[in-house]
């Protein structure tokens, strides 16, 4: 267990520095560079125009119907990686097992097909 | 060179705790040579990135009869370093009504994520920070996450042109992200670890062993899992929203999408993500499909080169052909581009893994296939692979 951890340790140490040089970049500016904020300056870019609407809007529904589709197809994969290290010790009943659950999702996936989830216009 | 280094440190870390004669061998010296390795792959890294920067200019440049960047320097070559001096000087802004914690939060997020992704990719036999037993998972799970540092950075600004640029830019990333995801299963599925260096490794033995030639590169992945290699390498490029499907910095449409609110280095630390993240995509395909380091052939001139020159070479092939399609294709519709993940990629990518797995289980070689962690170097693979 010690072991396997420790395999990571470069990894943490690796984020670390770069979270360094992030945070180093991040706050060079504000440091050296020139600051003369104006009520102008920091208002938010509407094309010239003065913000006549809250950016925080509604928006359309597909957007959500894309993060479930994802969700669903993303735990997929996340399934299939354990099968698929282990594939050549698994024989024809593995492969039938991970087959039916593949199947069982492509029938959800047509239907939302033919129900035109999937539609952008 | 760097590198081995731990793997001789490592079991001494696992010393008793106790054994404090030794404090400096076992806990400070390795932790100084893991620092240093971070620090001296983050460098070089870095300045790929500045020059990958340059090399997608001059390219786009040279197919539209331009000369591109040639001031700041012989040939323009130290244009990058020029604009990095130039954003570190610019005054940075934080709209009035943004979130600022968040606002700032969100570019460090993009920047770093892309940048830890590295930690496990092998460019060279035994030359990574680190070489874990996840590695292909550990870079799924952090570009997934590099999706955070869009949609904040788009909330936060509180604007209209970054809140839609990055609805529709998380839409895009994780709509692809699906079919990169099948994609490396197919991979996984002929190889059988999840080990960066093992994907290499196992490439040495493929179609061309088969007939009785010498390792080549018709061993490597991307001759067996052709139409997997091409989707990869379209979805790669839309995964970092590249041209030809960089609509959430569509500048006709939404100026800069979710970067518009952002001044000097906040700008810059997306820009930078997003390039660390294209170096990324171009390492995973070499890794992936094009035989990692190993040698075009396994002959007398070509495996005397060291394997990262091998690498560097691969990678830059595959940012060269990403550089000429951003400058050869026009840009895709919304639609058009939610149409090529979902209901061409998707079916593909999923009718593959079937196909891979049903050939693999019927010729018999997924139970034959040789366990990974003996792969490394066979005898077949001359001195110089291993000796680096």
């Amino acid at each position: 267990m010690e072991e396997l951890l420790l395999s990571y340790l470069p990894v943490l140490i690796f984020m670390g520095v770069a979270l360094g040089i992030g945070i180093a970049l991040l706050v060079a500016p504000f440091i050296i560079a020139y600051r003369a904020p104006d009520d102008e300056k920091l208002s938010a870019y509407e094309c010239g125009f003065n913000a006549f609407d809250d950016a925080r809007m509604k928006f359309d529904v597909r957007f959500y119907l894309v993060a479930i589709l994802f969700i669903i197809f993303d735990l997929e994969v996340a399934f299939l990686f354990p099968w698929a290290v282990s594939f050549g010790s698994l024989g024809w009943f593995g492969f039938w097992s991970m087959m039916i659950f593949l199947g069982v999702l492509t029938v959800g996936f047509i239907y939302e097909w033919k129900k035109g989830a999937l539609e952008w216009d | 060179m760097a590198v081995e280094t731990t793997a001789a440190v490592q079991p001494g870390l696992s010393i008793g705790f106790f054994d404090t004669g030794g404090f400096f061998e076992t806990y400070l010296l390795p932790f100084v040579i893991m620092l240093g390795q971070s620090v001296l792959l983050l460098t070089i890294l870095l300045i790929v990135v500045a020059y990958i920067l340059y090399a997608d200019r001059k390219i786009f440049a040279a197919v539209q009869m331009r000369r591109g960047p040639n001031v700041v320097g012989p040939w323009g070559l130290l244009q990058s370093f020029a604009d990095l001096i130039k954003f570190v000087l610019k005054e940075p802004i934080i709209p009035a009504s943004a979130n600022k914690g968040v606002f700032l939060l969100a570019p460090l997020v993009a920047g770093v994520l892309a940048l830890s992704a590295w930690a496990v990719v092998p460019v060279g036999p035994g030359l990574a920070v680190a070489d874990p037993n996840l590695g292909i998972l550990f870079i799924f799970a952090i570009t997934s996450l590099e999706v955070y540092g869009i949609i904040m950075g788009g909330w936060a600004s509180n604007s209209k042109y970054p809140f839609l640029a990055s609805l529709r830019s998380a839409a895009q990333m994780v709509s692809y992200e699906v079919s990169i995801g099948f994609v490396i299963i197919t991979v996984l599925l002929c190889v059988g670890s999840l080990n960066l260096s093992h994907i290499v490794w196992s490439q040495l033995d493929g179609a061309g062993t088969m007939l009785g030639l010498p390792s080549s590169f018709l061993d490597w992945h991307w001759l067996g899992l052709f139409p997997m290699f091409i989707i990869f390498f379209i979805s790669a490029i839309a995964e970092t929203n590249r041209p030809p499907f960089d609509l959430p910095e569509a500048e006709s449409e939404l100026v800069a999408g979710h970067m518009v609110e952002y001044s000097s280095t906040p700008f810059l630390l997306f820009f930078l993500g997003e390039f660390v993240a294209i170096t990324l995509m171009c390492a995973l395909t070499t890794i992936l499909f094009l035989g990692g380091w190993l040698p075009p052939i396994d002959v007398a001139p070509f495996n005397w080169v060291p394997g990262v020159v091998w690498f560097v070479l691969k990678g830059m092939a595959v940012f060269f052909c990403m550089a000429m399609v951003r400058s050869l294709v026009p840009r895709y519709r919304y639609d058009q581009l939610m149409r090529l993940g979902w209901k061409v990629f998707l079916p593909i990518s999923l009718a593959m893994v079937f196909l891979t797995a049903l050939v693999l289980q019927i010729t018999g070689w997924a139970e034959n296939r040789p366990d990974p962690a003996s792969l490394a170097p066979t005898a077949s693979v001359s001195s110089t692979l291993h000796s680096t």
